[in-house]
């Protein structure tokens, strides 16, 4: 049988924004898989060094539009470091709130777009419903739906109102995971789609940069909210699944909704307290890292990401580099998808949660 | 057909116009009238997937254009008349073309092969269902033709899946409508649908005896209509649109309305086989109680067709239903399921319906 090369992306509709697979096959089998990114490169390493760290504050928001708060907590965190700043415990609690819901909002979108790819187009309304409440909340207090730019240096824009929103929503949350895992979880087809494809085994994992949620459902016990400083006080357990294939990444990301809804929930109670913001911010205008590098990390919905700024004492990073999860998952699709056939492809390029602005940047 | 017949000969009498005029015109004009009525059903059915749709998923479905959106697949055919016919450099311009003309054909015809009422068909061949089911294989072969012309990768490995899907799912179908003639003794679908009718009412229906077979030919119809949970040829995820990507325009909505022409004969087909087909579900006629004289007789055979109506959309309700729910087959799972399940059982169940058909000879299903 003669090998057809076929292009997907890098505007095919299951590549989630600009992804471009350079994929040849023989008859529906993949014989090689060359992922080719850069289609959504913005530069946003090289912007950094031209733009004061106040500037670059709103863009980060961009790297990842469906995790933004992940990214703008980055930049604030490293700068927080360089200048010995110690947050408050409201606003610890203010952000790891948002923090949660954001990766709530984000893993909502996967489990509707991953069941889009499977062809099932009811869960991506259902899901995109509960998320809309999500960024409803976020839009009342930042303004914005999705590049929310709300931590500063030091703190938060301002203090968050309209708790009761939050509850309801984390109290519905559960009801409504519980419904999509009806239509979804046991589905015979599903489980005949995802059971057993896309075998990722620890080391291959490990040795190809996988982190957060991928790695976790491989079995290996990684989650960086154990360690950080943010979420201190605040009682973890991460998700670790051992079924390594692409039906344990969907369970592990349904199980981490639940997770992150406890999360939110322990923040909530600490805010409802009625005390005053008390914020220790820096004032940006003339704001200058000390000449030195600076890493900080933080377990972002697509894996670990983080930052690296070397700073020469100047109003701009003289170098600044991300790491991102996506990047990583992008990377591995060329060993992962050699040998299966074109359907399990889409199944399993879609199980890892590939989103293409963090991987481009 | 005979009573109709008399009916218009005598109405043109009256009016002094010859008989032959009436012997020419009176095949036309029903053909003509349910032409029309066929394509008006075909865009209802495409607004009624869309509002069910809609529906399921919480939210309205179409509602801006006419009363509750009952216009927009109109306003939605319009824009593709409206619209540029583009062929792709290097397609084969004359089989690019002649494809969406020839889907359309066969599918025509299968609407011509189904009684709608006990006097109305079009063609009431003696070998009616054969027809169908042989006929019922045709447009794969537009689709071949469609994915092979358009130069396109993605429209020719979906041209390819659905000839595999359609070997796949012919044979069960064959076996299953087998152990229906063994049943009915006939392969006439006016004769099928009278074996159903007996003193049991409902329980006559085929779809009692035959029951593996009802949900063999359900999962066929599916497979055969590419609906989901087989909507491989053209999942939208893996070959952006399958056989027609390369289409746009008229021509793309040529295998639009072909896909949902197909649909509804198929259930309409489905009817007749299994439930009962133009017999009323409530044991008798609701007509002649309804209305008085010769109306009544006539009004007997709209009642047939609205039964045979109302089953089949009952059936499209459950395919779209379906949809809602399932995510799609892979595709080597599904020949699988096609090879190794479905055709055993279903070869099985002609051996439980020759059985049953000779114990219960001269019982109710003689």
């Amino acid at each position: 049988m003669s090998k057809l090369k076929i292009n997907l992306g890098p505007q095919h509709p299951s590549t989630h924004g600009v992804l471009r697979l350079i994929l040849e096959l023989e008859g529906e089998k993949i014989l090689s898989c060359e992922p080719d990114v850069g289609y959504l490169h913005r530069g946003m390493e090289k912007i950094a060094e031209k733009l004061s760290y106040i500037q670059y504050l709103p863009m980060v928001d961009r790297m990842d539009y469906l995790a933004g708060f992940f990214y703008s907590e980055l930049l604030c965190r490293t700068v927080e470091k360089a200048h010995n700043v110690e947050l408050s415990a409201r606003v610890r609690a203010i952000r790891v709130m948002l923090l949660e819901l954001n990766r709530i909002a984000s893993h909502l979108l996967w489990i509707g777009a991953f069941l889009m790819d499977l062809g099932a187009t009811s869960p991506f309304f259902y899901a995109f419903r509960e998320r809309e409440q999500i960024l409803q909340y976020f839009e009342k207090i930042s303004g914005q739906r999705m590049m929310n730019n709300y931590f500063v240096f030091g703190g938060v824009r301002r203090d968050v109102f309209d708790l009761e929103d939050v509850e309801s929503i984390l109290n519905l949350l559960p009801q409504k995971v519980k419904d999509y895992e009806r239509i979804i979880t046991e589905n015979p087809i599903f489980l005949q789609r995802t059971k057993g494809k896309g075998v990722l085994t620890p080391q291959v994992a490990i040795n190809n940069g996988i982190t957060g949620v991928n790695l976790r459902a491989s079995g290996v016990d990684l989650d960086l909210r154990l360690k950080d400083n943010l979420y201190c006080g605040f009682y973890v357990q991460p998700v670790v699944l051992n079924g390594k294939d692409a039906w344990s990444r969907y369970k592990a990301r349904i199980l981490e909704i639940i997770e992150s809804v406890s999360i939110a929930k322990q923040a909530l109670e600490y805010l409802k307290k009625d005390e005053d913001l008390e914020q220790n911010l820096i004032n940006p205008l003339s704001l200058k890292l000390p000449k030195g590098e600076y890493y900080s990390e933080i377990e972002a919905p697509r894996g670990i990401a983080s930052i690296y700024v070397n700073s020469d004492g100047g109003l701009s990073p003289y170098r600044l580099k991300w790491r991102t999860g996506s990047y990583y998952a992008v990377n591995l699709l060329r060993k992962l998808l050699v040998g299966t056939y074109l359907n399990d492809a889409i199944a399993i390029a879609g199980s890892l949660d590939i989103i293409l602005p963090e991987v481009d940047k | 057909m005979n009573y109709l017949y008399f009916l218009y000969i005598e109405f043109l009498a009256k009016h002094n116009i010859p008989q032959m005029f009436g012997d020419i015109t009176f095949y036309v004009i029903p053909c003509c009238i349910i032409f029309v009525a066929i394509l008006i059903v075909i865009l209802a059915l495409v607004l009624f997937e869309r509002k069910l749709l809609g529906w399921f998923t919480q939210r309205k479905g179409p509602n801006r254009v006419g009363l509750w959106g009952i216009l927009q697949t109109v306003a939605d055919a319009l824009k593709l008349l409206c619209k540029e016919n583009v062929t792709p450099n290097g397609a084969d311009k004359f089989i690019f073309n002649l494809a969406p003309i020839l889907i359309f054909v066969p599918v025509l015809i299968l609407l011509g092969l189904i009684p709608y009422s006990s006097e109305f068909t079009f063609m009431n061949f003696q070998t009616n269902l054969l027809i169908y089911v042989i006929l019922a294989t045709m447009p794969v072969l537009s689709i071949l033709l469609a994915g092979w012309a358009s130069n396109n990768k993605y429209s020719l490995i979906g041209a390819i899946r659905n000839v595999a899907q359609i070997l796949a799912y012919e044979l069960p179908v064959a076996f299953t409508v087998l152990s229906i003639i063994v049943l009915a003794s006939s392969i006439n679908l006016t004769q099928i649908t009278l074996a159903q009718s007996s003193q049991l009412g409902v329980l006559g229906w085929f779809c009692f005896p035959c029951v593996i077979g009802f949900i063999i030919m359900f999962i066929c119809f599916l497979a055969e209509t590419n609906r989901c949970p087989f909507d491989l040829p053209e999942a939208e995820s893996e070959l952006i649109a399958g056989y027609n990507t390369e289409y746009s325009g008229m021509r793309f909505a040529m295998f639009y309305l072909s896909e949902y022409a197909m649909l509804f004969a198929n259930s309409l087909l489905f009817s007749v086989l299994f439930l009962g087909g133009y017999l009323s579900p409530l044991g008798k006629y609701l007509s002649p109680m309804l209305f008085t004289g010769s109306l009544g007789g006539i009004m007997i055979y709209f009642e047939q067709a609205f039964w045979l109506l109302l089953k089949s959309f009952v059936v499209i309700f459950i395919m779209i239903w379906v949809r809602a729910t399932l995510p799609r087959m892979a595709s080597f799972d599904l020949l699988k399921f096609s090879w190794t399940i479905l055709l055993p059982i279903s070869i099985l169940n002609l051996f439980i319906m020759v059985i049953l058909k000779y114990f219960m000879m001269g019982g109710v299903y003689a």
